[in-house]
């Protein structure tokens, strides 16, 4: 009876997950079907779900007007470029923040989140005057380095919430048996880290991925990524619901592979490192 | 350097000086409009002239006036040549920010361009852009449709016969509107289409002391005869329909009457992507009863070279090559003569190939019709039909738009709207040391 | 365990991290603070000299501005109540035992991979649109008049489609949470007959408060800051206009950098207001 009732019970669930996780979905489904269909099919009325002649045509077409392959590459350096970059400045931080804490720890956690919260635009006159001088605009270095301190809060604090899950014991006794401070960190900690550096990776990879002021802003030809792809195919002249499709999902594909393959660590940076 | 390499060095700079001159890379900043798309496709015609390569930046229009005013107005040089409007080109010739197009070459016979986008992308009578393509606004409408509600569309209809027409046309069982305009919020969306509307109807922006017309009279008439037409006769959420919207809706057949850019003629008859496109009538735009302004705009995208630009000659180069009349036989050979670029040159609408296709000599009178530097019945301080010349004006206007859309969606009525803009554009002028 | 080497070393380490934060935030803060007393508009010439504090009264005397800092707060805490209330949900269904739960994560978390701008293009556009969008088409097969989102539900459209962004954010972080509750707690209380209501009101509710402050937090700095939906869709028309989106229309639309300027200060200044209330609850909150 009791199993019965849990088979049942699985059913529902079961059924009430998928139907939720697909209408979740649905959205992304829809632009990737929508990709496949002509212009014409695309705006149909009623709407055609599978049973429609499949084209690669738009694929084509964006391929045939944007270098996308450049898009791609710009979007894979500056992403990872910053992420990385963060990482290499924010673990040293993290460190000392989860290891050797003061009184002012908390408070310089949050204060570096709190310069996440300043309006981007309100700024963008005085970095554009900066990288003017500087000579970087247009330059994929510029956006590795903005990029890189737009996140470095969320990394520190990802990395920092890690951190503080290994126990502090360890580290002890490896310091008793004379290991230096670099050893320590090196052999020891980063290890353990792992898991969470990887998690953080990946979380502010897609962050850095998906940003979308400085990257169109700050760019022209050279160092544009994805972001300034897609503004190529919104709303011109005429219809372009399948265009547009195409162009999103070539956008988006890459990480949507990417989160595929790294389910795990995805989902525990997802989570900021702040729930166990 | 070893002589191999010497050599070859030497070989690649006759190369490049037998064809002109040293090989410049551009960078050309653009809008993602089906002209400047087939433009791209060409580009290689211009790399075997020349020998100097292009590499485009294309961007949705709203991004690429941020992107460009920013670069422009901060001296980013990040682009060589930029695709600008009939509204940057004389603020920004005025600042010295583009480099003058005076002394192109004889063959480019620059005399052959309309003279009124010559005039309205000119400064102190110096060209600034060459124009791309330009277009004035016209009524396209269906000719069966009209037929069946028994009416007949005149030369120069006004706007009592198009209101009329329209509500004669409409059939909400099977979902046609009598009348498809635009009502998107943004200055160069539904901002354009109210002001020269408003314009037909006899108001204006400003009067000569910089004061905001909002609280007179035409203004109200204007606003209050757009919104009871398209209540009656337009299709629902008009309050989001952009030029875009609206092509799609008279493409599928949903429309009786749209009044829009003259370029839309070349979109709506093309059977490849019309339905409709064997049953579309032009006349040119209307006016108010008794107004003698008529509610048509005149714009044209042009190539503009920012001044500071280490590539000026080669950036000059492109420009002529893509706003040259070689350039508009190349698109003909290639997409036939109903899809050139329209509206820059004169001797485009005195070829006879040219003159076969239908909308042409309706968009010509369309451009002739508009006249920038006197653009309503009262006097103005401005310059610019649809728009006014001055740099507060993109702001200003897409705020303005902004409230009328809320009245077009329901959100709040005609009088209320017209006082948050007097209110907002006085402030504005105030701010910007007009008044 | 803090020896007076391993503090400075600590301190040491710490430095790069702070130093480069203070700097991004120091300088563009300053040159903002500078512009905001200034009449600097880059269409008529750049820098026009000091104006005193003219471009902080103008702002707020703007008949905009309330409105946008109404937008603002409707906009955060609509999205923050709709991802928090069906996380839960979503996150209690997601614990359940049940068949391909991996495959429905990786079907919820979805969404957050995709670009602001590409999912604001997609909303719009694909569904959104009243002539051809599927919310189109499905309210025509029923029969009714088909909405005109972007203009007549303007807001609550701009909710749902960043909820539907950050809905896959809370959903993960709360399943996490839950997943880590006592099993035998739960089962104990059904034991003693406490209804489901109950059980989740005093046992699971309390046991995700933390990871409820770490959605709150997190959403809160990126949604005080969200641009591009509003850009795409409604380009801040129908009362959709946020703060952060007037800076915008003064700074890049009417090229007023002064005037943005002194927006950007109010905007610093709500967002601390807001950083001090959430630090309030997070700070006794993140130490657990």
């Amino acid at each position: 009876m009791a199993r019965a009732v849990t088979q049942q019970r699985k059913i529902i669930n079961t059924t009430a997950a998928w139907g939720i996780g697909l209408l979740i979905f649905f959205p992304i489904l829809w632009t990737i079907l929508t990709s496949f269909k002509t212009e014409a099919t695309a705006i149909a009325d009623p709407p055609v779900f599978l049973a429609f002649d499949w084209t690669l045509e738009n694929y084509s077409a964006v391929m045939e007007r944007s270098n996308y392959a450049r898009f791609l590459w710009n979007s894979i350096i500056i992403a990872g470029g910053s992420t990385i970059l963060g990482i290499i400045v924010a673990v040293p931080a993290a460190w000392s923040m989860a290891f050797v804490p003061s009184k002012r720890t908390k408070d310089i956690l949050l204060w570096m989140l709190s310069t996440k919260m300043l309006p981007a635009v309100g700024v963008l006159y005085p970095i554009y005057l900066i990288c003017i001088k500087l000579g970087v605009l247009d330059s994929r270095g510029a956006l590795v380095i903005i990029l890189m301190l737009m996140n470095l809060p969320i990394i520190v604090w990802m990395l920092y919430t890690y951190f503080k899950e290994i126990p502090g014991e360890i580290l002890e006794a490896a310091r008793m048996d004379g290991a230096t401070l670099k050893e320590e960190i090196l052999y020891i900690l980063t290890p353990m880290a792992i898991p969470g550096i990887a998690s953080t990776l990946l979380l502010n990879f897609i962050l850095a991925w998906n940003e979308a002021f400085w990257t169109l802003n700050l760019t022209a030809a050279k160092a544009a990524p994805l972001t300034a792809f897609i503004a190529s195919y919104s709303s011109p002249e005429g219809l372009f619901f399948a265009k547009l499709s195409a162009a999103s999902t070539m956008a988006i594909a890459p990480i949507l592979i990417l989160g595929w393959f790294s389910q795990k660590q995805l989902v525990s940076g997802l989570t900021f490192g702040a729930v166990k | 350097m070893s002589f191999k390499k010497a050599l070859c060095a030497a070989t690649a700079m006759t190369l490049v000086t037998a064809s002109g001159a040293l090989a410049e890379n551009l960078v050309i900043a653009t809008v993602n409009n089906g002209d400047m798309i087939r433009m791209q496709g060409l580009t290689q015609d211009f790399t075997d002239k020349t020998g100097h390569t292009v590499e485009w930046v294309t961007l949705e229009e709203n991004v690429l006036r941020q992107r460009v005013t920013t670069d422009i107005a901060a001296k980013g040089g990040s682009f060589d040549i930029m695709t600008i409007g009939m509204y940057e080109t004389p603020i920004w010739g005025a600042n010295g920010w583009l480099v003058p197009l005076d002394d192109l070459s004889a063959e480019y016979n620059a005399d052959d361009i309309l003279p009124a986008m010559r005039a309205g992308l000119s400064h102190d009578g110096t060209m600034y852009a060459a124009p791309f393509y330009g277009e004035s606004s016209m009524i396209m409408y269906r000719t069966d449709l009209m037929e069946k509600a028994g009416l007949e569309m005149p030369d120069a209809p006004t706007w009592q016969f198009i209101r009329e027409a329209a509500a004669a046309m409409t059939d909400r069982d099977n979902d046609i509107n009598g009348i498809c305009l635009r009502g998107k919020a943004g200055w160069g969306e539904g901002g354009a289409f109210i002001t020269v509307t408003a314009n037909s109807f006899g108001a204006r922006w400003f009067d000569e002391d910089w004061n905001a017309q909002f609280d007179q009279p035409e203004w109200a008439d204007a606003l209050n005869f757009f919104v009871g037409m398209m209540e009656e006769s337009g299709p629902t959420g008009y309050a989001t329909n952009g030029f875009n919207e609206n092509l799609n809706l008279f493409q599928q057949g949903k429309c009786g009457m749209w009044i829009d850019a003259t370029v839309a003629a070349s979109f709506v008859t093309n059977p490849d992507d019309s339905t409709v496109a064997d049953k579309v009538g032009f006349a040119l735009a209307p006016n108010s009863e008794g107004v003698d302004r008529k509610a048509n705009w005149l714009w044209a995208w042009a190539l503009a070279v920012p001044a500071g630009t280490q590539k000026e000659d080669a950036a000059k180069q492109f420009i002529e090559w893509a706003t040259s009349t070689d350039y508009i036989e190349l698109v003909a050979e290639n997409e036939g003569w109903a899809n050139v670029p329209p509206g820059a040159r004169t001797s485009l609408y005195e070829n006879p190939n040219y003159q076969a296709v239908p909308f042409a000599q309706k968009t010509l009178d369309s451009i002739l019709a508009a006249d920038p530097t006197n653009p309503t019945v009262k006097p103005v301080p401005y310059v610019g039909v649809q728009f006014v010349a001055i740099p507060e004006f993109a702001g200003i206007a897409t705020e303005v738009s902004q409230e009328f859309s809320a009245v077009y969606a329901g959100q709040q009525t005609v009088d209320e709207a017209l006082a948050k803009a007097q209110a907002l554009t006085n402030d504005a002028m105030e701010a910007a040391g007009y008044r | 365990m803090a020896t007076k080497h391993s503090r400075s070393a600590a301190r040491l380490m710490m430095a790069p991290a702070v130093i480069l934060l203070l700097g991004w935030m120091l300088v563009p803060l300053i040159m903002t603070l500078m512009f905001s007393f200034k009449k600097y508009l880059p269409l008529r010439g750049g820098d026009l000299g000091w104006v005193g504090f003219e471009n902080y009264v103008r702002f707020v005397s703007s008949s905009a501005f309330w409105p946008s800092v109404g937008a603002t707060l409707t906009i955060v805490g609509g999205v923050l109540l709709i991802t928090i209330f069906f996380g839960v949900l979503l996150a209690i269904l997601l614990n359940q035992p049940m068949w391909g739960q991996g495959v429905v994560r990786i079907l919820v978390i979805a969404p957050f991979f995709v670009m602001p701008t590409v999912s604001a293009l997609v909303w719009k556009n694909m569904f959104m649109d009243p002539v051809n969008g599927l919310f189109a088409h499905l309210w025509r097969f029923f029969g009714a008049e088909p909405i005109s989102w972007l203009s007549q539900a303007s807001l609550p459209s701009i909710v749902m489609i960043v909820s539907w962004q950050w809905l896959p954010f809370a959903t993960l972080i709360l399943l996490t949470a839950i997943q880590s509750l006592d099993g035998e707690q739960l089962e104990a209380a059904e034991m003693d007959g406490a209804p489901p209501l109950k059980r989740f009101g005093y046992i699971t509710l309390p046991h995700l408060s933390r990871a409820i402050t770490i959605v709150l937090l997190i959403q809160t700095i990126f949604l005080l800051a969200i641009f591009a939906e509003i850009f795409v869709t409604t380009g801040g028309a129908f009362g959709t206009r946020t703060l952060t989106y007037l800076i915008f229309q003064r700074v890049l639309e009417s090229q007023n950098v002064g005037l943005g300027s002194a927006g950007g200060v109010y905007a610093i200044i709500l967002a601390n207001i807001v950083a001090i209330f959430l630090m309030r609850i997070v700070g006794k909150n993140l130490d657990a």
